[in-house]
């Protein structure tokens, strides 16, 4: 094994594979110097990349699959770099290890941005070190050799495959520096290419945590407090193992576990269990007291979170004024797969295998629980049926863990779409209280948002600072514990300030008699990229155009994850309330393209996951328990429902964006604008009734 | 316990189970066949779509003795034969997501298609509106049923041109 730093802290192992072959490993600065000390030889940093003799390429993935097509993105740059054949390349999903691939966490929109560089360097430097080999092989000079799709062919004409230089070329030294393709070389990136895990998902063959089986492993499932924060005082299982199938039953903290030979046999166990509770402290929590809660802090002054000027003698000295209250609901994840994971605790190892968005974490939460070192604890990252944020917790990894310590077995322990409803970890509720004024000219001179929120600060105020140029703002905040758990949901925080911000700069914009997108468009001057993306939107929707009697249009745009993301939405609305879509038109600018066929899916996505929380149902509190249940009281977007969504990627220079995320927060602020425009009525409070729309 | 034969993919089986566990399950932890999904567990999200005689039928609020002498088709089954144009063309249309629900979408895709081989919108609309997906495939989904129809009677067509071929010799 060699290492070679290519720059002042950045480091490239390359070494032999086992039975021949090129092994690449390549890792981040920040750790760079703390690995070259490692005597683990069996590490392998974050990018690490494997050339058989047969040409294979295989690629290890430290982040998470979860639909957004990380397998494919992230391959598909290093096979570009490496002028590999894309028909031989293959992911190998890695297992959680802190040491080797630096963080694993899959949120943010950040894995191909977060790794753009560093695959790339990984790809180039196999491709150059490959060429060297072959130059060598030849005895010629380095730069009469090119490469392209597998293979490095000598000027004369001679070529050799990668496979037939992957064990000279782990003999080569790593080139020093690495020069990257120009873009306009780019084969592979920008290309659709078809998502590796494609067949597998087709061909019911790919293996989600749900579908784990391990020799030995048993099954349970967890009754829960139904009371946030409450706990157990008691509970008879003799009915419960009377039940066929049902192993055994035990306590687990405040929770008691069915254990059971099917899944169905420890779900019918809980239903004949008998539990006694000790609700707590928000037993009789509701989610209008909630409301209340937050509304009653609104009329005070908050936690300064963002400002500018000052926004109150702007105010006084305003000629027009316009306020407004946006209030959104608690919305759950939903993810069609329930929480499960699979755990096999032993006296001094643990084996997870976990559908996990954070692998690590679940690793560093077992070995907390079990008193193990975090090396003690293997955590293997599954396919997962949707993430959204919510796999980024390790609550229900504990859950597994928990229960195969308790009973000394392998043990699947799987949530009911109920335990999953109810005990999720909601994007927050918010009460906004909103106040701008214009002066004579109808140009915005101040903006406040005021925002009373669970305490977490992050989901609450994320995304609350204006892209537009207001000369006074202030956004000030409350963050108040309400005992509704709250965690990460799609884009977070600008999922919903998204909506109260955008749908209120086109309140301003109307106050002022002006055009929605030139109203914008006149404010962004501080915000070119945004500024560049709405005004392709506006040119591919046609903004201006006019549309069918009783058709109303709506415009919105939004930066987040690195991106920014404008949408145009056309809308009617019939006099029972009945709201129809007829299309929404997105342009998306996440700098360099990987895959547009992603970029595609994922805005379509990004389009129904916002409807859904949007249109349909929101997350209630009632005694301190969630009210609902299942998909038939918390409904999401039908095929029937769904809109026309047409997808523009702006031509862009701009440094590399995430796009799991950025589409989401313009939807519906662009649809509640439609409304607007085609109805008078404005939404300031979602879910959107047909009854707030009937005429 | 109840001694409950059943022909799964082609195959009979015999198992010991109780007679009112849902067919999911059966197949999921007693069979071994993990395609089938996990969404719900009442009837409302079409995860768990398999056939029982061609039918779509959602195998999380059907006891398994309602389908014993019936034919079980699973994913697994159905993708037995992956030139399959319903296959073919989902993944043509890289459909998939997160792929969670996409067993239960082409079951009940492939159900919609034996009834309506040429399914207007609103056929599809009808026939796939309560199964969900929470990545928002559905565009894709409406595509591929479309060109797997498309495949299916261009198939048909030179199928029936062929034997007509054959019948004029």
């Amino acid at each position: 094994m060699r290492t070679t730093t290519l720059s002042r802290r950045t480091f490239i192992k390359t070494a032999a594979a086992a039975g021949g072959g090129l092994m690449l490993s390549f890792y981040p600065p920040a750790r760079g110097e703390e690995l070259l000390e490692s005597n683990d030889e069996a590490f392998a940093p974050n990018v690490w990349i494997k050339i058989g003799t047969d040409g294979s390429v295989t690629i290890t993935v430290a982040r998470s699959e979860m639909g957004q097509g990380v397998w494919t993105s992230m391959s598909m740059i290093v096979a570009e770099e490496l002028d590999a054949d894309w028909a031989k390349v293959s992911v190998v999903q890695a297992d959680a290890h802190p040491k080797k691939y630096g963080s694993q966490s899959t949120g943010g929109s950040w894995s191909v941005r977060g790794s753009w560089q560093n695959l790339r360097t990984a790809g180039a430097t196999g491709r150059e070190m490959l060429k060297t080999a072959a130059a060598r092989t030849w005895n010629v000079d380095p730069a009469t050799c090119r490469t392209g799709n597998g293979y490095v062919t000598h000027s004369s004409g001679k070529k050799l495959s990668y496979g037939e230089l992957a064990t000279t070329a782990a003999s080569v030294p790593a080139p020093s520096p690495i020069n990257l393709k120009d873009p306009k070389d780019f084969v592979l990136l920008g290309k659709r290419i078809p998502k590796l895990d494609t067949p597998s998902k087709t061909h019911g063959e790919a293996i989600f945590g749900i579908d784990v089986r391990v020799p030995g492993m048993v099954f349970s499932s967890l009754e829960k407090c139904p009371v946030f924060g409450g706990t157990l005082a008691g509970f008879d299982a003799t009915a419960a193992k009377k039940v066929a199938g049902v192993l055994d039953v035990v306590q687990i903290e405040d929770s008691v576990a069915v254990v059971a030979d099917s899944t169905w046999a420890a779900f019918k166990g809980r239903e004949a269990l008998s539990v006694r509770w000790n609700d707590g402290q928000w037993a009789n929590q509701t989610s209008e007291q909630i409301r209340k809660t937050f509304s009653d802090a609104a009329t005070k002054k908050g936690d300064v979170i963002e400002t500018q000027g000052d926004i109150e003698s702007a105010l006084a000295s305003a000629a027009t004024r316009v306020e407004g209250i946006y209030e959104v609901p608690f919305v759950a994840h939903a993810t069609m797969e329930p929480m499960n994971c699979v755990a096999d605790v032993r006296s001094d190892r643990c084996e997870i295998w976990a559908p996990s968005q954070s692998p690590q974490g679940a690793q560093r939460e077992a070995a907390r629980i079990l008193n193990l070192p975090v090396e003690s604890v293997v955590v293997h990252v599954t396919l997962m049926g949707g993430g959204f944020g919510r796999r980024l917790s390790a609550d229900y990894a504990a859950d597994a863990v928990r229960v195969s310590k308790a009973i000394g077995k392998p043990v699947m322990n799987v949530w009911t779409r109920e335990d999953d409803m109810q005990h999720d970890l909601y994007r927050p509720m918010t009460y906004n209280v909103l106040r701008g004024g214009l002066d004579k000219n109808g140009n915005p001179i101040a903006w406040h948002h005021r925002i009373a929120g669970p305490n977490s600060r992050g989901l609450v105020v994320g995304g609350s600072k204006p892209s537009y140029s207001f000369p006074n703002y202030l956004v000030d905040a409350h963050l108040i514990d309400v005992g509704v758990p709250v965690g990460a949901w799609r884009s977070v925080g600008p999922s919903q300030n998204g909506w109260v911000m955008e749908s209120f700069v086109d309140e301003l914009a109307h106050a002022a008699k002006a055009d929605p997108f030139e109203f914008r468009r006149k404010l962004l001057g501080n915000s070119p990229r945004l500024k560049r993306t709405l005004e392709y939107v506006a040119e591919k929707a046609g903004w201006g155009k006019k549309l069918s009697q009783g058709v109303g249009r709506g415009i919105s745009c939004v930066e987040s994850f690195g991106s920014t993301a404008a949408q145009v939405a056309e809308v009617s609305v019939d006099k029972n309330g009945t709201l129809t879509i007829h299309r929404i038109v997105i342009a998306v600018d996440c700098g360099p393209v990987v895959n547009p066929d992603t970029i595609e899916a994922q805005l379509e996505s990004a389009v129904v996951y916002a409807l859904s929380a949007a249109l349909k149902d929101e997350i209630t509190v009632e005694r301190g328990r969630v009210q609902q249940s299942n998909f038939d009281d918390y409904r999401i977007l039908q095929i029937d429902e769904m809109p026309k969504v047409e997808v523009h990627i702006v031509p862009s220079t701009e440094p590399v964006g995430g796009i799991g995320e950025p589409g989401l927060p313009p939807v519906s602020p662009a649809v509640c604008n439609a409304i607007f425009a085609a109805t008078g009525k404005r939404i300031r409070k979602l879910p959107i009734r047909p009854a707030d729309l009937k005429t | 316990m109840a001694s409950i034969k059943l022909v799964i993919n082609g195959k009979e089986r015999t198992i010991n189970v109780p007679p009112e566990m849902p067919l999911l399950w059966v197949l999921r932890d007693v069979v071994g066949l993990t395609g089938t999904k996990y969404g719900c567990g009442s009837g409302v999200c079409g995860s768990c779509t398999v056939h029982l005689d061609g039918e779509a039928t959602r195998s999380c609020v059907t006891a398994v003795e309602f389908a014993e002498g019936k034919k079980i088709t699973t994913i697994e089954g159905f993708a037995a034969n992956k030139k399959h144009p319903l296959l073919e063309a989902w993944i043509l249309e890289d459909v998939p997501q997160c792929g969670y629900c996409q067993p239960g979408q082409i079951m009940a895709a492939a159900a919609l298609l034996k009834s309506k081989p040429t399914p207007k919108d609103s056929d599809i609309d009808a026939a796939m509106a309560s199964t969900l997906c929470r990545c928002g495939t559905y565009p894709r989904i409406r595509k591929a049923i479309k060109r797997a129809s498309a495949a299916s009677q261009k198939d048909g067509q030179a199928r029936q041109k062929s034997v007509g071929q054959g019948g004029a010799q």
